[in-house]
This record gives C-alpha cells, structure tokens and sequence, in this order.
C-alpha cells in the first residue's frame, strides 16, 4: 500500500499537516476537509497549523489547491498558519495566488444558481417581458423605417439589398433545387403507394400540385431559408456587434436598423416569393417524373390533371405565404443577430436562435394561414 | 455650477451598474474644453463602461452626464443625435464597418450629415485619410490591412464630421510601441491644431504621461474615482497607494 500524501498530527499545540511523496493533477490527491474529517480527536488547544514537508517529492498545482484548503481551514478555525517549512517556491506561489484579493462578483453566477425558486422565476419573467420589449421595439424600428422609405427618409444601402438578393437567388438555387426536386419526389411516391390501393393513383398529380403549391413549396422553401440566410444574417449583425460596428453606427447618430436591416429584411422579403414559385416548379416537375415512371400514365394526362385540379388560387396562396416567410426570416435573422451577446459563442448562440425561431414562426404562420384559407374557403 | 464655456461634459452623481452589480459609484469630474483627458484604471476597473455612459451607449443607474451644460438623455433620439453628432469615437479595435472601403467608412457618416456631392465628399475623405497617414489606401477593405492601420482609418471615419469631442477607447492596444507613439503624436496633433477635445480611456502609461492634461484614476476596490489632476501631479503626490502603485507601475504593498 502506498503512503498518504498528506496526514495530520498535533504536536505542543500546532496542527502539523505532513506532506509526503509526489504531489500530481492527474493522481487522486487529498482534499483537506476530508482529511481533518477522518480525524476528530482535534484537541481544543491547537492555536497555530504548521507543515513537515521532509518526506516532500515533486509536486504541481494540486498541492498549492491542497494547502489553499489548509489556509481557508486556518483562516476559519483562527489558527496561525506558520509556512516557513514549506518549499520557497510554494511559498512564493501561495504569495501570488493570495496577492489580489478574490473580488465579491466572481461568485454572482454561483449565488443566482442556488437562489430561491420564485426569485429564478421572476428573473427568467423579467428577462422574457424584456425580450418581449426589445423584439416590439425592434419590429417598431423596422416597420417605421420601410414605411419611410418611400418618402426618401431612410438613407438605405442599397448596394447591401443587392447583396442580399444575389446570395438569395443564384446562391440559393442549388440547395432549394435539390430540397424542392425531392419533396416533389416524396409527394409523389405518397401518393403512388396510397392512392393506388384505392386504385386512384391518377390523382397523384393532384396531390403533388396541391402539395407543393399551396403547403411544401413556401414552407420547404422558408426552412431552408431560415437556416441558410436567416443564420446568415443572425451571424453577419452578431459578428458585426461583438467588433463594435454596431456600436460604430449607434454613436455616430445613423440607424443600424436603417443601414443593415431594412435591406437584409427588404431582400429576403422581394426573392422568398420568387423561390417559392422556383421550388413549386421543380419540386413538381420531381413529382411528375416518379409519377410517370411509377404510374401507368403519360406525361400529358399527369400535367392535365394537375391543370383541372389545381388553380391560380393555390398558386398565389403558396407565394403569399413565401412573403410572410420572408419576414419571418429576416426579422428572426436580424432581431437574434442585434441582441447578440459579447463571448466567443455568442455568434454561434445568436445563428442558432435565429433558425430556431425563424422555423418555429414559419410552421405557426403556416398553420394560422391554413386555417384562415380554411375559413374563407380559398 | 455648469460652466458651458469651459465645461464640455460634466459627471454628476455617477453610478454605473451592470445587472444588481455596481461597477462605479459617486463619480464627479468635469471635461474641459480642448484638453486630453484620460480615464485610468486597472482592467475591469470599468474604464470602458464610464466612456460607454460618456457616449450614450449606456444609462446611467443613478446620476447624470451633462454636455455642454445639457443633460444628456439617450431616450431623446433627437437630442441624442444631436449630441452625437458633434462626438466623434475611436473604438479598442477600429470597428470599422468590415463591407465597406476606407474611403466609404470615412464617406458614410459625411453622406448620412450632410449635403455635400459626391466630389466634395471623395475631397474630404482624401484629406482625412491623408491626415491618419492612409493616403492611398481609399479602396482598401478593413481586412486587408494592418491593425495599425485600421486604427489609423478609424481615426480618419471619427474625425470626418470635426467633432468637437473625440473619444479614444483603449487606443494603444494590440499595437507595436512604434504604432502605439504615432497614434499618440496624431491624438496630440488633433488637439493643438483643431483644439478638439480628447477623451482617452487607457491604462498605457507612456501614453498617459504624454498625451494627458488631466488623468482620473477609477479604483477597482474603492468603486469610486480616487484621483483626478495632472499625470505628473498624480505621481508626485498620489492622493492614494494604489494611484502611486498604477502611475510607478510597481506591486510594492501587495500582501
């Protein structure tokens, strides 16, 4: 068995901590607590805590931690802590580490941790009613600074607007091709295995219209949208927040909102409709192909059932929401990339909010305009 | 009493916060007209969030921050354009705006505040540009040039409306002694021959004792300023320990 690293003796009224053999990070070295735990039969005279380190070997930070446990012992039992047997170097590091004083804010995160469960939860309502402000205010800022943009008095970048509809056209086309072109494939491949059970597999083609025109267009569309650009934006403001750009903006009296967002929000808003329609078409000319291979059907009754079946209606129903999308987007995007915080994973943070409420807003508008096209029977 | 013509900014009651947390109470000083002024202290001493306060980035918890005998109120968008508009800042890193040119970054805030052409404004950021020593150097993005550099450039976009203030945050870090003197000699130019106002936060004592008229030193343990008057005033009488130990830079007293 191998000898303890440290054992307490008493002697004329000192507390001797012995130290013996190498001292290591990476080995098990002894907490001080435990050690005075396991011997109760402190006598009530000890006044002064003292070192043998004759049987010391090396040793590394896991010693200086043991002995800050010692001094933080002595420090509260009143004990004279006499370090003079110690290694000089120790006792130099012990110095330094004990020459700034710990500052009392250091252990904020600690105490709001272990405070009570009503106060956690009128922190974590506060910080909501807070978000909540700032968002109102943020959509406040963005729609006055559109609807004065016509009169000319909202200085926008335009070439940041271009910017943006360049990376969403030729540079979104690839992806939403290859999303689109599959959820067209699915669709059909859905309604060749159901609705030829009920030997009415004709009618694929108007599932896949009715599919990908009024629902998995604009929402296939916006979700890969929202975690392509509206991640984009979220990390570019982010990016822009922490170097103090942002910042840059605010003191010399000129509106990020008007210079960065309203043309992040005014490009998504123009070029969703347009590839909502871009991805309607593929994903129907996917559909089409698994159609006619699959089905007993030629090119031109599927296309003249897709005719007869679907309208103008679904069409404009699939864009109007790539519009609300759009928004949703660019104001996810932005909003989560101004509110970004100063550490090195704030960008990361602020881009993943960004799709996750840029998503969880595009399924719920989805569904909210389903419902209200329900209601009016559109 | 508020002194406009003498006072440009004046502190009173200052208390800044960060969350429950009280960085800086009780602070109360005066910038005057035309002088380098410069905030010290140790890091975390909360240099950076009094000049946030000072340039309406930040509201103060309790307390007030007069400009030219005006409360400064940063929830008076109009006033506070206002103010800003006649305050021009350099930030720690430059913060020049990366999608732009140096020429644009200095052209923007010319383009948002005035009326001038296009001509006029290409004259004006070719001056401003030369003054920083960036002459040549208009289609250069931030990225494709040195951190001296961008500093320098930064310093140009700050002076482009003449501001009557001009706020340096930390202006010699990340530099090279050499960068670091010549961004002091430029600090120094701009006040004698503009007779701008200089606000400087920084803890780099060769810039202290060159470029200061007067020095506040904001104590990390007092929470509150402790010393305020000329760099050498401060060394030769510290009104405390710890304003001997910042301006001799020794750790003498450290227990």
């Amino acid at each position: 068995m191998t000898s303890p690293l440290a054992e307490l003796r008493y002697e004329d009224g000192s507390l001797v901590i012995v130290l013996a053999g190498d001292w290591a990070l990476e080995h098990d070295t002894p907490r001080f607590e435990a050690l005075v735990a396991r011997n109760r039969s402190t006598p009530g005279t000890t006044r002064a805590l003292t070192f043998d380190a004759s049987s010391l070997g090396t040793w590394d930070s896991s010693l200086l931690i043991f002995l800050s446990q010692c001094q933080e012992y002595a420090e509260a039992q009143q004990l004279e802590t006499d370090r003079s047997t110690l290694p000089e170097q120790l006792r130099r590091l012990l110095a330094l580490s004990e020459a700034v004083p710990q500052r009392s804010t250091a252990n904020d995160d600690t105490a709001s941790q272990s405070s009570p469960i009503a106060e956690r939860l009128g922190k974590a309502a506060l910080g909501t009613w807070s978000r909540l402000q700032s968002s109102l205010t943020f959509t406040g800022e963005v729609a006055l600074a559109i609807a004065q943009l016509p009169g000319g008095r909202v200085h926008m970048r335009w070439r940041e607007f271009w910017v943006v509809v360049q990376s969403n056209s030729s540079g979104a086309l690839p992806i939403v091709t290859l999303i689109a072109l599959l959820v067209g494939v699915i669709i059909a491949f859905l309604g060749v295995v159901v609705l030829e059970r009920f030997g009415a597999g004709y009618y694929s083609s108007y599932l896949v219209g009715f599919g990908m025109l009024r629902e998995m267009g604009a929402l296939m569309t916006g979700i890969i949208m929202a975690g392509r650009t509206g991640a984009g934006f979220a990390a570019e403001l982010g990016s822009m927040k922490i170097t103090e750009e942002i910042d840059a903006f605010v003191t010399l009296g000129i509106s990020p909102v008007e210079h960065l967002v309203v043309p992040r929000m005014l490009g998504i808003f123009f070029m969703m409709p347009l590839l909502t329609l871009y991805a309607d078409f593929v994903g129907i000319i996917g559909g089409m192909a698994v159609a006619v291979s699959l089905l007993d059907m030629s090119l031109a009754q599927f296309v003249g059932g897709l005719l007869t079946a679907v309208t103008l209606t679904d069409a404009v129903l699939g864009v109007f929401k790539g519009v609300i999308f759009g928004m949703i987007i660019g104001f996810a995007g932005c909003l989560k990339g101004l509110q970004t915080g100063s550490d090195a994973g704030a960008v990361g943070r602020a881009a993943t909010s960004a799709v996750v409420l840029g998503i969880t807003l595009i399924i719920l508008a989805n569904a909210v305009i389903d419902w209200l096209a329900a209601l009016l029977k559109i | 009493m508020t002194t406009p013509d003498t006072n440009v900014i004046e502190v009173r009651n200052l208390t800044m916060m960060y969350g429950q947390l009280v960085i800086m109470q009780d602070l109360n000083f005066t910038i005057q007209r035309g002088e380098v002024f410069v905030i010290m202290g140790g890091s975390g001493s909360g240099k950076s969030t009094l000049l946030k306060h000072l340039i309406g980035l930040k509201k103060p918890a309790k307390g007030s921050i007069l400009f030219d005998g005006e409360e400064f109120n940063i929830d008076d968008d109009a006033q506070r354009k206002g103010v800003l508009r006649r305050m021009g800042v350099l930030y720690q890193n430059g913060a020049l705006w990366s999608g732009l040119t140096l020429a644009e970054n200095v052209a923007l805030p010319l383009e948002e505040f005035t009326s001038m052409d296009e001509r006029s404004i290409a004259e004006v950021v070719s001056l401003k540009l030369s003054l920083v020593g960036l002459k040549g150097f208009e289609a250069f993005y931030p990225s494709a040039i040195s951190g001296g550099m961008r500093k320098r450039a930064a310093l140009a976009r700050a002076i482009a409306l003449d501001p009557e203030v001009l706020f340096f945050d930390e202006p010699s870090s990340g530099l090279d002694p050499i960068s670091a003197s010549r961004l002091d000699d430029l600090i120094v130019e701009l006040q004698a021959s503009f007779g701008t106002t200089i606000v400087v936060v920084t803890h780099d004592l060769a810039s202290i004792f060159r470029i200061a008229d007067r020095a506040l030193f904001l104590d990390i343990t007092e929470k509150t300023m402790t010393a305020l008057g000329s760099p050498a005033e401060l060394r030769d009488n510290p009104p405390s320990d710890e304003v001997h130990r910042f301006l001799t830079r020794s750790s003498e007293g450290l227990s």
